[in-house]
């Protein structure tokens, strides 16, 4: 069974100076259960490619099925993709609100779904990501890095998601604290019964934690890596 | 590696009654001298103590910094920063003034500590732009940062801080903010400066792996305190515990299927 498959898939960005084709045909499909990374330098398009599996960039062209459901261009995800699909990203500084605190970053998205004893799902899950349930009075300047990317990692968890897309989840981090984060991504993925969808451009990253990994250059895939490819990309 | 530029002696560094680097020693000389540790380890800030950038409520409260035969105060910086001792900070997108020219901010040092003319200082700025890397010096010259990628941006920074002949270059985590590739290039550049120009060179880094392929000695941090000192090419088979560690927790395609060691001083419960 595939979690996603992805055929063709086409992004263009028209600007001042012309259209820019940021992800030019690109194919591939991730079982579900597998940790599927996408690497390559700066610009490649990896980043593209994930925006739009998150729903977040809806200008494309291609054919996209994600948890048996086919994805339509131009069409916001209904019904259980929007909380079945979910992404964490680079920075987590940027991606959490400044003035809110813990607790009202990871409770808004259960709000809006009419949840109920919503301090004790926050508290749960902060210590699933390994942090004490004090932290949800601190805002997010309180914390260290690290802490802020189990947040962020928290927060696309409290939606239950069976796909999770992670963009460079650990560039902006050190590399002992990366350990950390990496193993807790492990750990969650067997708990929560996921699938991942890495982007990095670190080799030892996605090395380390996928069991196939498509390396793209300038839009495209230019091969899917298998573990023993993996093995030889240092 | 027989003279020595900088002496680092007992330093200590505080922010209010918090010690955050309690009285380390140690000499750089015409090297490539890497300083490793975690987040909150000291590194930077004993970086940032020798050239006096430390950040606002953290004091240099003890010890002995020289450079030369000059004792560095916590006051009297001018013809010594820029002009003996250069800095190249992680992010240029950061420290280079969007507002002004490549060119300009190449040649400052220049303006600040030399007599040369202005068509000497631009002819010596364009001479360094390219041997940072720039294919155009021209271009470059008049190029705004904001025109130029983070690579570049990070090439710039260095012909600027590179360009008045500093005894010693001090470089915190100068490739954090750049990709994979980038890194090696950026390294590349600062090994060959330095092995060049005879300067010194610190650089303070994170990563493991990337200090064993490119510098010569390391010094291991933790908690504010030197627990470590070893050669470059010994860090695979490092004795000590914590380096040992450090040098695990770096993922690769090896450790897959593995726990990595986890951050050894980030506790989860502040």
């Amino acid at each position: 069974m595939m979690a996603l498959t992805v055929a063709n898939l086409r992004v263009d960005f028209a600007g001042k100076g012309g259209t820019f084709s940021a992800v030019r045909g690109v194919d591939f499909a991730v079982a579900e259960g597998e940790t599927f990374g996408l690497v390559g330098p700066s610009g490649c398009g990896k980043s593209t490619v994930l925006r739009v599996l998150a729903g977040l960039n809806r200008t494309w062209s291609g054919q996209i099925t994600a948890l048996g459901q086919t994805l339509v261009p131009g069409q916001a995800m209904t019904g259980t993709l929007r909380s079945a699909v979910q992404m964490v990203f680079q920075d987590p500084y940027a991606s959490l609100h400044p003035r809110h605190r813990v607790a009202r970053i990871l409770g808004e998205p259960l709000v809006v779904r009419r949840e109920t004893a919503i301090p004790d799902k926050v508290a749960d899950i902060l210590v699933q990501v390994g942090l004490s349930p004090a932290l949800a009075l601190r805002y997010p300047h309180q914390l260290s890095g690290g802490q802020r990317q189990r947040i962020a990692i928290a927060r696309a968890l409290l939606l239950k998601p069976r796909l999770l897309l992670l963009d460079e989840p650990t560039s902006a981090l050190d590399t002992s604290v990366q350990a950390g984060i990496l193993n807790l991504l492990v750990d969650l993925k067997q708990r929560f019964g996921m699938t991942l969808v890495l982007v990095s451009h670190d080799p030892g990253v996605i090395g380390h934690m996928c069991e196939r990994a498509a390396q793209m250059a300038a839009g495209r895939i230019e091969d899917i890596l298998d573990r023993s490819a993996l093995a030889a990309l240092a | 590696m027989t003279d020595v530029l900088l002496r680092v002696e007992a330093l200590t560094v505080a922010a209010g009654a918090a010690t955050l680097v309690g009285g380390i020693s140690f000499t750089v000389g015409r090297e490539k001298l890497a300083i490793v540790g975690e987040s909150g380890s000291g590194k930077s800030l004993t970086a940032r103590a020798i050239i006096g950038l430390l950040p606002p409520g953290v004091r240099r409260t003890g010890g002995r910094i020289a450079l030369g035969d000059r004792i560095l105060t916590t006051t009297g910086w001018q013809g010594v920063r820029g002009r003996r001792i250069g800095f190249v900070p992680q992010d240029p997108k950061y420290a280079l003034n969007p507002a002004h020219r490549i060119g300009r901010q190449v040649e400052e040092a220049l303006v600040l500590h030399s007599r040369l003319s202005a068509g000497e200082r631009r002819e010596r700025a364009l001479d360094m732009l390219h041997r940072v890397g720039f294919p155009d010096p021209q271009r470059a010259y008049r190029a705004y940062p904001g025109e130029v990628s983070g690579g570049m941006g990070q090439r710039a920074m260095i012909a600027a801080m590179v360009i008045a002949g500093p005894d010693l270059l001090i470089a915190d985590e100068p490739t954090s903010a750049l990709d994979h590739a980038l890194r090696d290039q950026i390294l590349d550049l600062l090994g060959g400066l330095t092995d060049d120009t005879g300067m010194g060179l610190v650089l303070i880094s994170h990563d493991l792996r990337q200090v064993a392929r490119f510098a010569d000695r390391v010094l291991v941090m933790q908690r504010g305190i030197l627990v470590d000192r070893l050669d470059a090419g010994a860090l695979a088979q490092a004795g000590h515990p914590y380096t040992r560690a450090l040098w695990r927790a770096h993922p690769s395609a090896a450790s897959y299927g593995t726990r990595l060691p986890e951050a050894i001083e980030e506790t989860l419960q502040p």
